[in-house]
């Protein structure tokens, strides 16, 4: 689900990286859709581990599900302190993070990373 | 996209333009290795790759700190750890290939940053390719 945000916002981004525009609006909206949806994955993730008899390690399994909520926001304010095509690769440079830290929460989760 | 430079000042702003972006990753990876080494040094203080993450940690810290904080004593600085950084990763990439029994467990490092999207081998050239450009000599 989240996977599939990230790769809707990372490909909008990549479109106007190439045409060489400042992050828009649409970009923005797509990385608060993220946000939500990364801030509802960590109260989800929790209540999960809570209720789970996996072998999960639970200290890791947080601080990435944490991690993984700052991140887009954090972004966004990194790339709207830049206006030009340096912001816009900076909120791929977040989306992308994004994408690879949900990897690995799922490696955690099912206890092979 | 134009923008008033601000090559003329004296000591160009190291986390401006491009160096934001760089600033941001090295900031994720600052995260990244400290959380990292913080939870396998809790696990077992007694293996060499585990503390090779802290001595990233700290690097990665301190080139986001310098970076942030710029100015020339910044610039030298972060010179200094992104080389560091960068000999690490080669040293660490080609050993852990050599003896892959030591670096069983992965840290940022070994296998030239394979579990981190080679991202750790690209990083120390963008960086220092960014110190060359905003070098505090250089009088554009």
């Amino acid at each position: 689900m989240i996977l599939a945000i990230s790769g809707v916002v990372a490909l909008l981004l990549v479109v106007d990286l190439v045409r060489d525009r400042a992050a828009q609006d649409a970009h923005y909206i797509g990385a608060g859709v993220l946000q939500l949806a990364v801030l509802a994955q960590l109260v989800a993730g929790c209540v999960a581990l809570g209720r789970t008899d996996r072998d999960v390690e639970g200290t890791v399994f947080v601080s990435y599900l944490v991690t993984v909520a700052v991140v887009p926001v954090v972004g966004a304010f990194f790339s709207l302190a830049e206006r030009s095509r340096v912001g816009t690769t900076i909120l791929l440079l977040a989306v992308a993070t994004v994408a690879g830290l949900e990897t690995r929460l799922w490696d955690i989760w099912t206890a092979r990373g | 996209m134009a923008e008033p430079t601000t090559s003329s000042a004296p000591d160009r702003p190291l986390a401006e333009g491009w160096g934001r972006a760089l600033v941001f990753v090295y900031g994720i990876f600052a995260v990244a290795a400290t959380g990292r080494s913080a939870v396998q040094l809790g696990d077992d203080a007694g293996k060499v790759p585990y503390w090779l993450s802290l001595l990233a940690a700290v690097i990665y810290l301190g080139a986001t700190t310098c970076l942030l904080v710029g100015g020339r004593t910044g610039w030298r600085v972060a010179a200094a750890a992104v080389s560091v950084e960068l000999v690490g990763v080669l040293a660490v990439g080609t050993w852990s290939y050599l003896d892959d029994g030591l670096f069983h467990d992965k840290t940022v490092w070994s296998h030239f940053g394979q579990g981190y999207g080679f991202l750790p081998l690209v990083l120390p050239f963008a960086g220092l390719a960014w110190l060359r450009a905003t070098r505090p000599s250089r009088r554009p």
